[in-house]
């Protein structure tokens, strides 16, 4: 059994293997998406690797995070656009 | 080539150039606008777009007064992407001796019929939350607003076209002289006056103008809505923005429409280059961060650079040329230029129309003495 973290998705408790992504975290909690566009369209992860943004969501009351890139620690709380 | 002929011929689709050609349009004067970039392309589109009320000597103060009366004027019919927004000033005070300036400040504005309020501690921890905790106080002046410059000066030109003037957007000028401007194409637009409203290539057209070039560079963030609720500006800006020779930076923060934060500011002379520079940069970030310490945590999504006009008085240009016949100046504004364009509209038009100016026009006579002024 890999180790395991616990955080917060929208306010459901999730539990996802040390070293995964947020991202990963936040398609576990089955958020409705990750983030809405200016023009209030729907975004999800795209490129993966940081470059694209549309990933962001809100991590320990910090706007803007990329889910792709942060690693999920103990009891993070994480917020998406709804 | 071909040759036509107007009133006025105005060098410069910036604020300046595009707020005189609505003005003189307005008055009836066949009005040409000769560009080589895009409208607002130079300063315009580089700078905060702070419309703010300044107190550095009696001249800058009637004439950044008069302007704003007229910006609350326009603002009534600016379209929605001017931004515009009364968003008021902060003078931010780290210490009693800064405090004391805001007393000052706020006798001096507040003399002269210019509503402001003394911010303490507390109070000002109450209206900007995300600034950090000790800072002695701010001087609130609530009529102070922004604007996005672009817009506004399209807005100016579309007003100037509804009047019949021409726009030439994207020819460059190669020759200005009182009879009219010679493109880079070979035309000439012949004009019974010449206004050279081109910021910091004025002394290009016109040589020997007393006008400098002065970078500065501003950050744009990300879009955090509320993070910031008034245009902030650290008191010691004054000293900064006075320092003549050196390279300075301030803490200068401005919230956008967007919830985005514009983060400056830096004042450098002597530098042609537009490319970013990185030293600068930082001291910008770190003196931006000194006041308001999490911004080091939000995500900043562009950095650019852009050329204030300077003048050694710190006072713009507006009127006729001390030498050559039928040619006038609207240049010079530093990091005025947004705030005073609709002034020097109206002061640079009362010279050509002869009438009389509702602010005496002695102090922006391009043909004065230019002693630095004393501070007020």
């Amino acid at each position: 059994m890999p180790e395991m973290i616990t955080l917060k998705v929208n306010g459901e408790i999730v539990e996802v293997a040390k070293g995964s992504m947020v991202s990963s975290a936040v398609a576990v909690a089955g958020a409705k998406m990750f983030r809405r566009s200016v023009s209030g369209e729907p975004r999800y992860p795209l490129c993966g690797m940081g470059i694209c943004f549309e990933c962001r969501v809100t991590i320990d009351g910090q706007p803007h995070c990329r889910s792709c890139q942060i690693p999920c620690r103990q009891w993070m709380v994480v917020v998406t656009d709804d | 080539m071909s040759s036509s002929s107007y009133d006025i011929v105005i060098v410069g689709a910036g604020i300046v150039g595009a707020a005189c050609a609505a003005e003189l349009a307005r008055a009836g004067l066949g009005v040409a606008v000769v560009e080589a970039g895009s409208i607002g392309g130079g300063a315009t589109a580089a700078g905060m777009g702070h419309i703010v009320v300044m107190d550095d000597s009696e001249a800058q103060f009637a004439l950044t007064k008069y302007s704003q009366d007229l910006w609350r004027e326009l603002a009534r019919e600016l379209p929605h992407d001017s931004e515009y927004e009364e968003c008021g000033t902060l003078w931010v005070a780290a210490d009693d001796e800064e405090m004391a300036e805001v007393h000052r400040k706020k006798e001096f504005y507040g003399s002269r019929g210019v509503r402001v309020e003394a911010l303490d501690e507390k109070a000002l921890r109450g209206a900007e939350p995300n600034l950090r905790e000790g800072l002695a106080g701010a001087l609130l002046v609530p009529a102070d607003s922004v604007t996005y410059p672009p817009c506004s000066a399209r807005y100016l030109l579309e007003q100037a076209q509804s009047f019949g003037a021409q726009l030439f957007i994207g020819k460059p000028v190669v020759e200005l002289t009182g009879n009219g401007a010679k493109l880079s194409d070979g035309n000439f637009i012949s004009a019974g006056i010449s206004v050279n409203a081109a910021g910091s290539w004025s002394p290009e057209l016109t040589p020997g103008l007393n006008v400098q070039k002065r970078k500065g560079h501003l950050v744009i963030t990300d879009r955090y809505p509320g993070y910031v609720r008034h245009q902030l500006v650290e008191l010691g800006y004054l000293k900064s923005a006075h320092s003549i020779s050196s390279d300075s930076v301030a803490f200068n923060v401005q919230p956008r429409a967007t919830g985005q934060l514009l983060i400056g500011s830096s004042r450098q002379y002597g530098v042609e280059d537009k490319g970013v520079d990185h030293h600068i940069l930082r001291r910008m970030i770190d003196r931006a961060c000194e006041y308001m310490p999490r911004l080091s945590k939000l995500s900043a999504v562009r950095v650019w650079t852009g050329f204030r006009a300077a003048t050694p008085d710190k006072l713009p240009l507006i009127g006729p040329h001390p030498e050559i016949k039928n040619l006038f100046l609207a240049t010079g504004h530093e990091g005025l230029g947004i705030t005073t364009s609709l002034g020097t509209a109206k002061l640079l038009s009362d010279q050509i129309l002869k009438r009389a100016p509702v602010i005496p026009v002695e102090p922006y006579l391009p043909g004065r003495d230019h002693q630095e002024a004393a501070h007020a």
